[in-house]
């Protein structure tokens, strides 16, 4: 890790200003900006933590209409609170990582870095959640840009994310052996006007929905439905994990499962 | 009842306290004063001629205090090998020099060729960073793969060496004509070619060293992550710096696991034992997790073909193997005997085989040294004979368990001689398979096997039935197989003047509990309370010269010299009681920790017979010296040679590939056992790295001699969730016949057997599901592998 500064504001208006110096970069569960500090695969010239902001924390909702979480919001605590509005999203973030990375690591964090193998952006991409930021209200499907890519702009805070509340709704995990995050995932979601299928782990352009799935299961919402559908292996990432046509079969897989789980 | 202190109790672990307390001190919480710190710049190329280092900017850094690189190492003399074998033709195997830092080329990545100490961690990494951008490293093309490796003349990891082969090995040479003649007349013959693929140690506390110099004696202090602190020192005076042994303190304090990877010398340790000196201020290193990935002695890595001839009702009649055994960039100390005497002579099995071959060949290539590693050797012949075995079984439609039957060496033929050189001393195979089969319930697992199938998931079975040869080693035999070391042990046994006892042993614990088994047996000798025996180990300043820990010869070793030492305290209590009292010594029986004088009530505690001995006023001193302290060496006879039965059950998901063991079963013989719990431990960590290399651990390589597996983020330990609750017996024992206390060892066992158990077990159950074209799956049997074989059909 090399030298930088630490400074821990207590509002949003105090973080956005210290963002504006040279080379500040928002800090929040920092399970993985601190990794990669520390391997010097980066290097800030300030961290502003956001951990310190009230307003960036908490869930709150309506039942069967939406749910908003607070971007430094960690995951042990929407597991723990965002089930009464969201089981699905509660369930997701009760099985990122471990427990010492759900008491630290953020919503906020997860979607600013858009690992291509990270839970939340399926979750927010098949949920058609909305990403507030200290400027601007934005679509999921305008969101994430690729991997480890996002629309965010430089200093931009994402500040809360709503997430409407669908009919029915699960995400299937297949764990990477190592590292436990999402070799391959599905989440599933169904509103009343169809239904929505992201997949992450998979593509080498991060995040996706799957559309082929989706018009299949909005016209019958059942695993069978998709008997011998697979997107493409092209474009799939290949790794010691797993070939393309390995991440490709799993995206069957796993939204057939999650499709089970959503009933 | 069962006993709560002595041999065949079950105390818990005392050192455990300590360690879960986090009272344990190891090398890096040992805080000098005065103390810089050592970073190494070290290769991100696989191979690359050095050019010029530009030292000056780093030098001008703040808080540097000194630079060094391969050139100031380059008259030192190499770490060596410990073994010397010689190719099949008679030639002695080619053996380049490791050096300290490297000079001239870097080999593979993590290579160091240079260090920088400074007053802080953080200037010595910061220089570190300055010194690999001021060096110029050309890059060679990597040398990787085994077979390119040895086809290509022209690409060399060392330039001395055209063909990057160490050694071509035959056992036994004089074998070969006979095994091929079998194989080419035999009714049946099955080939299997696999990869024991390459493991990374992980022992969760990284390598670290501190060195320290005192010039007003001029002796060397090296506190270091040790399995052997007697076979660092013998090594760094002896070979690498040319300290005088009685000029250099080696010292291991507690050590959090080594698996092998701690056995060895490294040229971290003489570089900050050189860097003490130079500043005259300790110097201190610790890996960072990547360095342990990329340079702790990596295990495994053989590509082999075996060859089983048999009968058509299973009878074995010869097995044949070539094997390439990778060797890495430079041969770490046991490189050369691992492949060779610890894998080679074991080919047999515990089977009554007549004929048996090994060719093999080890490869330099540019990636991490590969050395023994848990089993070590061991673990590659079980899994090509058990494997080979299972395949056999497969195509000639035979009961696996009755094949083994078949073929097991009975009770009745011991001691049996091996035709690849061993002498198996005492077992009971049929015994441990019959226990493991009825621990398994064999019976009923087809019954398994449909509850399985009712939830969508293809059950199999897997079978081992392992040997190995440990307790290591006999000095005269190794000897003559190349071994450059003696391999016995030592203890002393201190009496102290108030009764209680030190004892000084040259095993080392890093995780195996000697603190606790020691004490029980020096106990139940002595007939003390076990509390009243401390084990002092790892500080050459204190204990006599032994060979370490490793090869699972702790107790068949230095355990052996304990008792030895006790037994000698008790024959000198002896003569001070016969002293004492007024009776002859032949009348002095020792019994319960009393010495008395048989047929009458006359006695004495053991206490104050030690007393006596420091308190020597009534004590026949004309005739013996006065104090209680035996040392005892102790070189085996013979390997121990325990061995076992393993059952397996997995449950494979056919939709995803992904395998998991739901039951694993171990029916072992350890002989003697002094302490069931620490058995049991072993056991359990053994199989669970076992169960790790055979479902998910996965050294890789690309092409370019990066490793790719170079964290936990891609490199998979197994966890709790993909082991079973473990069944593990060990009643069926058959005490070794040679070592006093009986035992044989059981701290490799697991990770030996295990790997063909899980293996066969996948291959059972695909078969079940109709995947018949699936005769084998290279470990580690990850999802998308298993998936992968289902697709090829
Ligand atoms: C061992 C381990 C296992 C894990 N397993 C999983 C898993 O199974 N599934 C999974 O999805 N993830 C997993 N993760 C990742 C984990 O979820 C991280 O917490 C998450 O990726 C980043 O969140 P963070 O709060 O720690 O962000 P940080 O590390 O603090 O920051 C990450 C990035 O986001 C930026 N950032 C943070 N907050 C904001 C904000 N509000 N606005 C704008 N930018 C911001 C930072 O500047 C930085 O660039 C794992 C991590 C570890 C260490």
């Amino acid at each position: 890790m090399y030298n930088f500064d630490f400074v821990r504001p207590s509002t949003l208006a105090e973080a956005v200003i210290a963002l504006a110096g040279d080379e500040a970069q928002p800090l929040a569960g920092g399970q993985t900006l601190l990794p990669s500090m520390k391997q010097r695969l980066n290097m800030p010239g300030t961290l502003v933590s956001l951990t310190g902001i009230a307003d960036l924390k908490g869930v709150s909702g309506e039942a069967g209409a939406s749910v908003t979480i607070g971007a430094a919001t960690t995951h042990a605590q929407v597991a723990a609170e965002a089930g009464a509005f969201y089981p699905a999203l509660a369930d997701l973030a009760a099985r990122i990582g471990d427990p010492a990375v759900r008491n630290r690591g953020t919503i906020g964090g997860s979607l600013a870095n858009n690992d291509p193998s990270a839970c939340y952006p399926a979750a927010v991409l098949a949920s058609g959640a909305t990403i507030t930021t200290n400027k601007r209200e934005i679509a999921a499907d305008d969101f994430f840009d690729g991997m480890f890519a996002t629309v965010l702009e430089e200093g931009e805070i994402i500040t809360s994310v709503t997430f409407p509340i669908p009919q029915a709704a699960a995400y299937a995990k297949f764990l990477q052996p190592a590292s436990r995050f999402a070799l391959t995932g599905a989440f599933v979601a169904r509103f009343e006007g169809g239904v929505r299928v992201a997949i992450t782990g998979a593509s080498e352009g991060g995040v996706f929905r799957w559309s082929d799935a989706e018009s299949v299961l909005s016209n019958s919402f059942s695993g069978d439905a998709l008997a011998g559908k697979l997107p493409a292996a092209e474009g799939m990432i290949s790794d010691l994990h797993g070939s393309a046509a390995y991440r490709a079969h799993l995206c069957g897989v796993m939204t057939r499962r999650a499709v089970a789980a959503a009933g | 009842m069962p006993k709560d202190g002595g041999i065949g109790a079950s105390p818990k672990r005392r050192e455990d306290i300590r360690f879960l307390t986090g009272e344990g001190v190891y090398t890096d919480d040992i805080q000098l004063q005065g103390q810089c710190f050592a970073y190494f710049v070290r290769s991100t190329v696989a191979h690359g001629t050095i050019g010029t280092i530009d030292t000056a900017a780093t030098e001008a850094m703040p808080g540097v205090l000194a630079v060094f690189t391969g050139e100031d190492f380059k008259d030192v003399g190499g770490n060596p090998a410990g073994w010397l074998i010689n190719s099949r033709d008679g030639t002695p195997m080619r053996e380049p020099k490791r050096p300290v830092l490297a000079h001239g080329k870097v080999r593979h990545v993590g290579d160091a060729y240079a260090a920088v100490i400074a007053e802080t961690y953080a200037q010595a990494k910061d220089a570190a960073e300055q010194l690999a951008a001021d060096s110029e490293i050309e890059d060679l093309p990597a040398i990787v793969d085994m077979a390119a490796a040895v086809a290509n003349a022209d690409n060399r990891v060392h330039d001395e060496i055209p063909d990057n082969l160490c050694f071509d090995w035959g056992w036994v040479e004089d074998n070969r004509a006979a095994v091929d003649e079998a194989i080419k007349n035999a009714p049946h013959v099955t080939t299997l070619e696999l990869v024991n693929n390459r493991l990374v140690p992980n022992a969760m506390e990284p390598r670290a060293s501190i060195g320290e110099y005192f010039p007003g004696t001029g002796d060397y202090k090296l506190t270091t992550t040790s399995q052997n602190p007697h076979l660092h020192r013998l090594l760094i005076s002896a070979f690498v710096m040319g300290i005088p042994e009685n000029k250099l303190t080696v010292v291991a304090p507690d050590v959090g696991g080594g698996f092998g990877s701690k056995i060895y010398h490294y040229g971290e340790e003489a570089l900050v034992l050189a860097a003490a000196k130079k500043l005259k201020r300790p110097v201190r290193w610790t890996a960072e997790r990547s360095e342990s990935f990329l340079t702790d002695a990596h295990g495994r890595d053989h590509v082999t073909k075996i060859e089983l001839a048999c009968e058509e009702d299973g009878t074995f009649i010869a097995f044949r193997t070539e094997t390439l055994a990778n060797v890495g960039a430079y041969l770490s100390n046991f490189a050369t005997a691992t492949p060779t005497f610890l894998h080679g002579t074991l080919m047999a099995g515990p089977y009554k085989v007549p004929n048996v071959y090994v060719n093999l060949k080890t490869v330099f290539t540019n990636t991490a040294p590969v050395d023994a590693y848990r089993g070590a050797g061991r673990p590659e012949a079980t899994y090509s004979l058990e494997r080979v075995i299972d395949k056999m079984c497969r195509e000639l439609e035979l009961d696996p368990f009755e094949v083994r039957r078949k073929n097991f060496i009975t009770p009745d033929m011991f001691p049996y001689t091996t035709p690849v050189g061993l002498v198996y001393d005492t077992g009971d195979y049929n015994a441990t398979l019959d226990k493991a089969m009825e621990m398994a319930d064999v019976d009923g697992f087809e019954d398994r096997r449909a509850e399985s199938a009712a939830r969508g998931k293809l059950r199999g079975m897997g079978l081992s039935t392992w040997i190995e040869a440990c307790g290591i080693a006999p000095s005269n035999l190794v000897g003559v197989l190349g071994s450059r070391v003696g391999l016995y042990d030592a203890a002393t046994v201190r009496v102290n003047a108030t009764g209680n006892i030190s004892v000084m042993t040259g095993a080392h614990s890093h995780g195996q509990g000697h603190e606790t088994v020691f004490p029980q047996i020096v106990a139940e000798k002595l007939g003390i309370d076990p509390a009243s025996v401390e084990i002092v180990h790892g500080d050459t300043s204190k204990i006599p010269f032994g060979m370490g820990s490793y090869g699972s010869r702790s107790l068949a070793v230095a355990g052996s010299a304990m008792n030895n030492a006790v037994d000698k305290i008790i024959a000198k209590g002896k003569k001070i009681a016969a002293h004492m009292l007024e009776a002859s010594e032949d009348d002095i029986t020792f019994e319960d920790g009393n010495f008395a004088v048989a047929g009458t009530d006359k006695s004495l505690s053991f206490g104050e017979v030690a007393f006596s001995a420091y308190v020597p006023h009534n004590y026949p001193l004309e005739t013996l010296e006065p104090g209680l302290e035996e040392t005892s060496f102790y070189d085996p006879g013979n390997f121990t040679y325990p061995a076992g039965a393993y059952l397996c059950e997995v449950e494979v998901c056919p939709e995803t590939g992904k395998v998991d063991v739901v039951a694993f079963y171990c029916a072992d013989d350890f002989g003697n056992v002094m302490n069931p719990l620490i058995v049991e431990g072993q056991v359990h960590g053994g199989v669970g790295q076992g169960i790790g290399q055979a479902l998910c651990e996965q050294t890789t390589y690309d092409a370019d001699g990066q490793l790719l597996s170079a964290s936990y983020m891609d490199y998979a330990m197994p966890r709790a969730d993909d082991v079973p609750f473990y069944q593990v017996d060990y009643s069926c024992n058959t005490p070794c016949t040679h070592n006093p206390l009986g035992v044989k060892g059981c701290g490799e066992a697991g990770a030996i057997g295990s790997p063909p158990a899980v293996i066969n077990a996948v291959v059972d159950a695909l078969n079940s599901g109709g995947f018949t074209h699936i005769t084998h799956i290279d470990m580690p049997v990850t999802p998308s592998r298993v998936w992968t074989a289902m697709q090829a059909q």
